[in-house]
């Protein structure tokens, strides 16, 4: 019954997503508006799950004094001067359960959530995201070796593509006439984005379609269970 | 240190100089703008006045250096053009972005004008979800603006009943929810021309979309085309300076490959003696 | 005489009424729920003067339809339609605000069973399921299929057995999206087969995840799988936690969790972002084997770049089947092969029928 139950369930929803989205007559057309609401409704309320989960976690790492256990403390800090702050004062657009923090607005320019979103969070996100800038370096520094002629064309596509993504690019051949604008680095590197590299992507994105209609049609029809946590 | 296994963090403290410097001294670089970005441009420039138009914010603080400064210039265009401007977010911190930008642009646009051609409407959960229920009915989603106020005491969206009514979409996308879902509902499903500006990593993954049947109506990526879009609105923006950063660290990054293969090949050649 | 001149008048009246007709039409909205009617009118009348728009439930009271100006078809939406016949009134009037003509037409909202529009869709749909479920059953008949090596899962076993050695922990990253993506479940169809493994190596597993829903899946998963393999005492469901939504939050997380905990082994599958690279080289930096799995396109370059193995888009999901071994589930990915092969067929023909200028079959998937 475990089992059972579920499957069914995942069984005539699936089929009930498909059907209606050939059939545009009422009921199906507001069954599908109603799943789509109660999907809305669900994900909203299954944030507060992950945040106990989160508290639960770091609390008892504190509380057994495990390794590295003082980062807890720093991410419970975190998390609730965050709650609070919004709570109490609200956010830019809504206002919080003691007030909207005029006088608060007033000595440090906006209200506690936003100063810490604006001054803090945001270049944090920021930070992160730059990382990105080193690690490709030091990835393309590994992986673009010709050993071999795959990896030999690929290296000469990316050295075009990069430069004719720069304004560099732009100007190491800006000097070619118009008839020689086919070996200007822009188009060059449009042209390797555009079919090369489109080709691929699209059969990436067919074969991935494809598999997602299978692993799908698997789920639905029950073939596939280990997402239910166990065999048949 | 041998040159074939160089530390990383060489890499890094070279990448960190390339980057750092042109943004405090700008080489001022040629810029060429590219036809994915011209169409771009020509579907605002074509748009009638007093036409209502929505964008969407699906992006948070990290992907802000490359996306913002396309919202900053189309919204100006849109608004030099006459058109009005909805905006709304469907992550959660897209709604900040809106108000960020709308308050920078206040300073430079004294024809900005809140609920009269510009509106925030704030985040929605729900993705893809929430832009198909915006395609039945928009005021049921969006009921009140970001700050809580009913839409209906502005006048921006009293021709506005569904997506349909909007002239053109716009989103602005840094992962899922994002452009993509705005193409399979706003374009396949209700025929709205689809634009969209994305990181430059995302962008080969929309490229396909851009096709004869116009799935996508022109396509911003990354901060290339972000300068090149402040180029044709001849705003001089964060796009602009940061091309020369990003010209400068793409030259190291090459300058890197070509020493790694070097450090290849003989290293190979000393094996083979 | 009389006679003549009256069928004269009736002819021209009928005349009229067509050619009226032509110039105003009213039609149901096709491939709705009802809740629509289409209708049209033709450029030459807005040449006379502007239009004015309105419409009734009783062809007595007719209630003002706001237009623009320019306008030559309008679908009027109204959920309230009950299947009743509606009248609409087309007024033209001159500059001076008089009335000039009208046309008068009618229609009945009806509701379809049946998107004729999708009808490629459907046709696609069936070819492709009933080839998987022609392979299913022939898998289930006790039919031998063969698939090809899949180097990335074929290296599970060793990396799980190199994190044993080591004394190290197996990290496990199902991505950064929710349950309601197809990427996330097959990556946490692999975490089921994953968990067996380290349960019968006694090897640690460590989950971290970024969704809520995608937490209580996991930890469910990786529980059955611990019993299965016999070894219910070394659930930790502690392993297994959420950090954040926050995509670079997360990440931040999942690199702290590398450099500290140093796992021998990553497992990075499902749906990545940006965060995908700074993922896998901090991994690499810390001496992890690593096998990625995504069906985002922009995303495997940096997987390819960074790991040991990289799962390309229909891999992934196949890697479950792929694993298990279990013939119904190669027969779907059988299945998937076929449906791959008519696409290619597809492709191959459109194309040479487009150099030769027949559209009928680019038309015909045109889906609107």
């Amino acid at each position: 019954m475990n089992h059972i139950l579920p499957l069914i369930i995942t069984f005539l929803a699936g089929l009930l997503m498909i059907v209606s989205e050939f059939i545009p007559h009422k009921p199906f057309e507001r069954i599908v508006s109603e799943l789509e609401i109660w999907f809305m409704i669900i994900s909203g309320f299954a944030i507060i799950l992950g945040q106990l989960s989160l508290i639960k976690m770091n609390v008892l790492k504190i509380q057994y004094k495990s390794e590295n256990w003082k980062y807890c403390v720093v991410t419970l800090i975190s998390f609730f001067i965050m709650l609070i702050a919004g709570l109490l004062w609200g956010t830019q657009n809504q206002g919080g359960i003691i007030g909207s923090g005029e006088s608060l607005i007033q000595s440090i320019g906006s209200k506690p959530f936003d100063y810490i979103f604006d001054n803090i969070y945001q270049h944090l996100m920021a930070s992160m995201f730059s990382l990105l800038a080193f690690f490709i370096a030091s990835a393309a520094y590994r992986a673009f070796i010709a050993r071999t002629l795959e990896s030999s064309l690929l290296l000469i596509s990316a050295i075009f593509v990069m430069l004719g993504n720069t304004s560099i690019g732009t100007s190491l051949t800006s000097f070619l006439p118009e008839n020689l604008n086919f070996l200007h680095l822009p188009t060059i590197s449009a042209f390797i984005m555009d079919y090369p590299n489109l080709a691929g992507q699209r059969a990436i994105m067919i074969g991935a379609g494809l598999g997602i209609i299978g692993s799908s049609l698997r789920i639905i029809l029950g073939i596939e269970r280990s997402w239910l946590g166990g065999k048949k | 240190m041998k040159i074939t296994t160089i530390d990383r963090r060489w890499i890094f403290l070279f990448i960190l100089i390339g980057v750092g410097l042109p943004l405090m001294l700008p080489l001022g670089f040629k810029l060429e703008v590219t036809p994915n970005v011209q169409t771009v441009y020509n579907l605002i420039e074509s748009t009638p006045e007093n036409k209502v138009v929505l964008l969407s914010f699906d992006y948070d603080p990290a992907s802000k250096p490359e996306l913002h400064p396309m919202a900053f210039g189309i919204i100006k265009h849109a608004i030099d053009r006459k058109q009005k401007v909805a905006c709304l977010a469907l992550w959660p911190m897209g709604s900040q972005m809106v108000d960020d930008v709308y308050q920078n642009l206040k300073k430079e646009m004294p024809d900005i004008e809140y609920g009269r051609n510009f509106i925030n409407l704030g985040y929605k959960a729900g993705g893809i979800v929430t832009i198909q229920a915006m395609g039945k009915n928009l005021k049921n989603v969006f009921p009140s603006d970001a700050n809580g106020t009913p839409i209906t005491n502005y006048s921006i969206l009293n021709s506005i009943h569904t997506l349909k009514d909007f002239a053109w979409i716009c989103s602005f996308s840094a992962g899922t929810p994002g452009l993509k879902e705005w193409i399979m509902v706003a374009k396949d499903k209700y025929n709205i021309p689809v634009t969209g500006g994305t990181t430059a990593v995302s962008t080969p993954g929309f490229l396909p979309y851009l096709n004869d049947q116009n799935q996508l109506t022109g396509l911003l990526g990354g901060l290339k085309n972000a300068a090149e879009y402040e180029f044709l609105i001849q705003r001089k923006g964060t796009a602009t300076a940061g091309m020369d950063a990003q010209s400068v660290a793409h030259i190291i990054i090459i300058a890197f490959i070509v020493l790694g293969n070097v450090a290849f090949f003989v290293s190979k050649k000393r094996k083979k003696d | 005489m009389k006679k003549r001149l009256f069928c004269i008048t009736i002819a021209l009246g009928i005349l009229s009424m067509l050619m009226s007709a032509h110039l105003f039409k009213v039609t149901d909205y096709p491939n709705d729920d009802g809740s629509a009617i289409k209708l049209q009118w033709d450029k030459s009348i807005l040449e006379s003067g502007h239009i004015e728009l309105y419409k009734s439930t009783d062809n007595k009271h007719f209630i003002q339809i706001p237009l623009s100006s320019d306008m030559t078809e309008y679908v009027d939406k109204d959920s309230t339609f009950s299947g009743n016949m509606v009248f609409y009134r087309l007024d033209l009037k001159n500059h001076a605000g008089e009335l000039v003509n009208f046309y008068k037409s009618s229609a009945i909202p009806k509701a379809q069973w049946f998107n004729t529009d999708k009808l490629p869709l459907l046709i696609i749909l069936i070819l492709f399921s009933s080839a998987i479920a022609y392979y299913v059953l022939s898998a289930k008949q006790g039919k031998e299929l063969y698939i090809r090596k899949i180097n990335g899962l074929d290296a599970m076993d060793e990396a799980v057995g190199r994190a044993t050695e080591m004394g190290k922990p197996v990290l496990f990253v199902p991505g950064i999206m929710d349950l309601d993506d197809m990427q996330t479940i097959a990556g946490l169809t692999i975490l089921g087969k994953l968990a067996e493994k380290t349960a019968d190596y006694h090897c640690k597993l460590i989950v971290p995840v970024s969704k809520s829903m995608v937490l209580s899946a996991a930890r469910e998963i990786v529980k059955t799988a611990y019993m299965q393999a016999g070894h219910p005492d070394e659930y930790q469901p502690d392993n297994i936690f959420y950090l954040t939504d926050d995509q670079f939050g997360y990440v931040a997380g999942v690199d702290g969790i590398i450099m500290r905990e140093k796992p021998a082994a990553n497992f990075l599958l499902g749906c990545f972002y940006a965060e995908s690279l700074i993922i896998a080289e901090t991994g690499f930096a810390s001496g992890a084997i690593q096998t990625a799995g995504t069906a985002q396109p922009s995303q495997l370059p940096f997987f390819v770049a960074s790991c040991d193995y990289t799962l390309i888009g229909e891999e992934l999901f196949a890697a479950s089947a792929y694993l298990s071994k279990d013939p119904q589930q190669l027969g779907s990915l059988k299945g998937q092969d076929f449906g791959k092969l008519v696409i290619i067929l597809m492709i191959i023909t459109g194309v040479i029928l487009e150099i030769f200028g027949i559209h009928f079959l680019k038309d015909f998937f045109n889906i609107s």
